[in-house]
């Protein structure tokens, strides 16, 4: 066996912060051969982004690479120049960004902008940089590459800016690739695209690629062989089929259970282990609560100056009910949401809530409305949707104080502290700022907030998207329970069908502001019919085993 | 609170020169508030046989034309300007920063003419528009505070409109909507707050920029006028002594000027570390 390309042995790298040294890698040892594709999956904190940036030597000034080595075509590179790494980035190894839209330059063209990577390390006269970039727009096939030469980011799908900074990844023909979640904040049926394009172009290029990336089912169909990090270091390390069907480490098994499949349910995610909320007494099946239509919407439309969002969408929710909402961006699902929930005003049509047209009332006169209070929602992303000055306890007493008639009283407390509790949120984290906050405790805030007025209608836009697979399954079984105790219905919008189809009895697919199909999410994920969904179905990665060789992977 | 205190000495620690502003300012604070009751002499009371003496152990800044202590009207000036400064700046930032917000959240028509307003206001020049409001309504201490507000208000009203235009759609702006909030309650207890710490650096380089503003309107004897000890009117009347040689008349008040307003600007990015929560860890 020849000399590894990239070879990282018991590497240390620590952090400096205010409260002194952080230890985010903390002895790791990984291997990659030329040619060959490794992932590298973990949840948020576990150290996966951190190992790219040591290994491209970009850890900003406060990271430090404290032990450990990293030689790269057999040369140690742990402590190189900057004169020695500066010909190897870009050339050697480079990098695919997360956010392709952030890391490129909004105001020069995309074309300039691969021609200034071509020219920082070949001597090219403008115009055959320019041949040369139009050729990489080809390579990662770009609808009309000539006419995108010039384009700015800023006129470029997200798919085609991650298909921009691909070109460039691979301009120089470098040895070794980096993506790290290259397709997160993609739609699904993007991210197969530009997988499929990044999986072809590193084989026929004979590139190493390092995928970092939190989805397990992206992983396994993706690479050779997977790292699984935690908390700085790897727990476990193999092919993905012997990974995830037998997966030895109990992190690994807990990641396993937790990311939702094909026949997974909200309870099979948390597994046994999840003891950290209390167990609900028995209760009556969703169906018993039923208590006719809570919400009718008809023919809405929702026009943003040309664009027409939300286009003639019609459908129902009965009391108790979960209704998914699946779509991709651009579907009208988000608009959708807002306008149930009285935010915005629609063009036209009309929604019944309850028996009454509460489309009638102006958004911005609703909050005075009786049904404010009993349509509430929750955020996709929960450190955005809390008011950083606002602490755990204000965000979820405001709408107590506001809707439901609470003073600054001890009942308020108490009430705010009944909706913690009944979220799972510590009571001594109440006083606490959303920064002071996990990302699961954020979301439980978000939660407590929606819940605090007793709704009876939840509209859910992506609740868990933003969220770690671990926690994720927590907060669909938080929030499964919490529908059941508390008779609420769901309008649940997600991207993600595995969810949809654990969460709702019904399901509505939209595109560009259409609903394509509408029936039992059971029906729908067995026999799609609209060509659409059928496609959202097959992009979604998977990593079972025994799906993995069905698909011929 | 007591968390507040230790962010606040956390970041002081780390960035001395935002401690020895805050120092010097709070000490311009207290020579405001105690400064005319603990001078060594009356700052006003003329005594013609002791008239340009020099600095001395008696007269640690000299005397002027009338005999009187320099020091002791540099000190009890103090009050005098600190008050017109920060009573325009209170002023213009109350104003400016309400009108600023609404208008970056409504959008729209509003914005437009309100933002017009805003260039025509900043087309002219400030200092002069400052002087010709003195001139036509009188040169009392409010005259020259409204003054001083209204030439700032433009800075306040487009800080604020930027500041809150990026956040108008942001999830926590919803979620107050949805938690039974008017568009008005948004606007004033969820939108100005945050605002709060990005604007406390224009406060503070606001209020030396005032300072400066109210001696000029004084210097050019449009502001408070003599015997009244003000910095601007002692350089002004220093500055007739300057060619004789007398140099401490106006040295001493145009430093004490000079401090207060580096004070003022140095503070500026600290206070807006200290007053981030989101700094706070």
């Amino acid at each position: 066996m020849t000399a590894p390309l990239l070879s990282i042995e018991d590497l240390h790298v620590s952090f400096a912060t205010r409260h002194g040294v952080v230890e985010a890698i903390r002895g790791i040892s990984l291997s990659l051969a030329a040619g060959e594709t490794l992932g590298i999956v973990g949840e948020s904190g576990s150290g996966k982004s951190v190992t790219s940036l040591a290994v491209m030597r970009l850890l900003d000034r406060a990271g430090r690479i404290t032990k450990g080595r990293i030689t790269f075509r057999g040369e140690d590179i742990t402590r190189a120049s900057r004169r020695i790494l500066q010909p190897l980035r870009g050339a050697a190894m480079s990098m695919i960004f997360q956010n392709p839209r952030a890391a490129l330059n909004p105001i020069r063209p995309v074309g300039l902008q691969i021609a200034d990577v071509l020219r920082a390390h070949e001597p090219l006269s403008a115009q055959e940089a320019r041949a040369r970039a139009l050729a990489l727009l080809e390579a990662v096939r770009i609808r009309e590459p000539r006419a995108r030469l010039d384009a700015y980011p800023h006129e470029l799908s997200g798919g085609m800016c991650q298909r921009v900074m691909i070109a460039m990844a691979i301009a120089c023909e470098p040895a070794l690739l980096i993506a790290d979640e290259p397709t997160t904040g993609l739609d699904v049926t993007t991210q197969k695209t530009v997988m499929d394009l990044l999986a072809e172009t590193t084989a026929r290029r004979g590139m190493a690629m390092i995928l970092i990336t939190h989805d397990l089912g992206l992983a396994a169909q993706y690479c050779g062989r997977i790292a699984v990090m935690e908390r700085g270091k790897v727990v476990e390390e193999a092919a993905p089929r012997r990974l995830f069907g037998a997966p030895q480490h109990p992190y690994t098994q807990r990641l396993v259970a937790a990311s939702p499949t094909r026949d997974s349910t909200v309870a099979s995610l948390v597994g046994e282990t999840e003891t950290e909320i209390p167990a609900a007494p028995p209760l009556p099946a969703p169906a018993a609560t039923r208590g006719g239509r809570l919400l009718a919407v008809r023919n809405l439309v929702k026009r943003f100056g040309g664009t027409t969002a939300v286009n003639d969408v019609s459908f129902h929710l009965e009391s108790g009910e979960s209704l998914g909402l699946v779509g991709e961006s651009g579907s009208g699902k988000s608009t959708l949401s807002r306008l149930i929930c009285r935010l915005i005003d629609q063009s036209s049509g009309s929604i019944l809530f309850d028996g009454a047209e509460i489309g009638a009332l102006p958004a911005r006169n609703f909050h005075q409305s009786l049904h404010r209070r009993a349509i509430q929602l929750v955020f996709q992303d929960h450190g955005e949707s809390l008011n950083p000055r606002f602490s755990a306890f204000d965000s979820i007493a405001d709408p107590l104080q506001r809707l439901a008639g609470f003073g600054r009283t001890p009942a308020l407390r108490a009430r705010v502290e009944e909706c913690a509790d009944r979220v799972g949120l510590p009571r001594e984290l109440l006083h606490r700022f959303p920064h002071q906050l996990s990302g699961g405790q954020k979301a439980r805030v978000g939660i407590a907030r929606a819940i605090a007025c007793r709704p009876r209608l939840l509209v859910l836009d992506e609740p868990t998207a933003a969220l770690d697979v671990s926690v994720q399954a927590v907060i669909l079984a938080l929030l499964d329970r919490l529908r059941r105790e508390e008779g609420l219905s769901f309008l649940f919008v997600s991207h993600d069908l595995n969810v949809i189809r654990m969460m709702c009895e019904r399901t509505i697919v939209l595109q560009t502001g259409q609903v394509v199909e509408e029936g039992p999410s059971g029906r729908i994920f067995a026999a799609p019919q609209a060509a659409y969904t059928r496609e959202l179905l097959e992009a979604i990665p998977h990593f079972e085993p025994d799906v993995a060789e069905a698909v011929g992977v | 609170m007591s968390a507040t205190l230790r962010h606040a000495g956390y970041v002081l620690r780390g960035n001395p020169v935002t401690l020895v502003a805050g120092f010097g300012a709070s000490l311009l604070i207290v020579l405001a508030i105690f400064g005319p009751s603990l001078v060594p002499h009356d700052p006003v009371a003329s005594n013609v046989p002791n008239a340009l003496l020099p600095p001395s152990a008696r007269y640690w800044f000299g005397t002027d034309q009338l005999g009187r202590d320099v020091f002791s009207r540099v000190i009890a000036a103090t009050r005098l300007d600190l008050l017109i400064a920060a009573s325009a700046v209170s002023l213009s930032f109350a104003a400016g920063a309400t009108i600023g917000a609404f208008c970056g959240y409504v959008g729209g028509q509003l914005d437009r003419w309100v933002g017009r307003l805003v260039d025509v206001l900043m087309a002219f020049p400030l200092f002069v528009l400052a002087m010709a409001m003195v001139a036509a309504f009188g040169n009392q201490v409010e005259n020259i505070v409204i003054a001083t507000a209204v030439i700032n208000l433009p800075f306040y009203i487009r800080f604020a409109r930027a500041e809150v235009n990026v956040r108008r759609n942001i999830g926590w702006v919803e979620a107050a909507r949805a938690s039974g909030n008017s568009h008005a309650q948004v606007v004033l207890r969820f939108l100005l707050p945050n605002i709060l710490p990005a604007m406390a650096v224009q406060i503070s380089l606001n209020l030396g920029w005032a300072i400066l503003n109210a001696a000029g309107l004084s210097f050019l004897g449009l502001g408070v006028r003599p015997p009244t000890p003000e910095w601007g009117i002692l350089v002004a009347e220093g500055a007739r002594f300057i060619t004789t040689g007398k140099w401490w008349l106006v040295t001493f008040p145009g430093l004490a000027l000079m401090l207060a307003v580096l004070c003022f600007n140095l503070l500026g990015d600290g206070l807006r570390d200290i007053l981030d929560p989101r700094m706070r860890t």
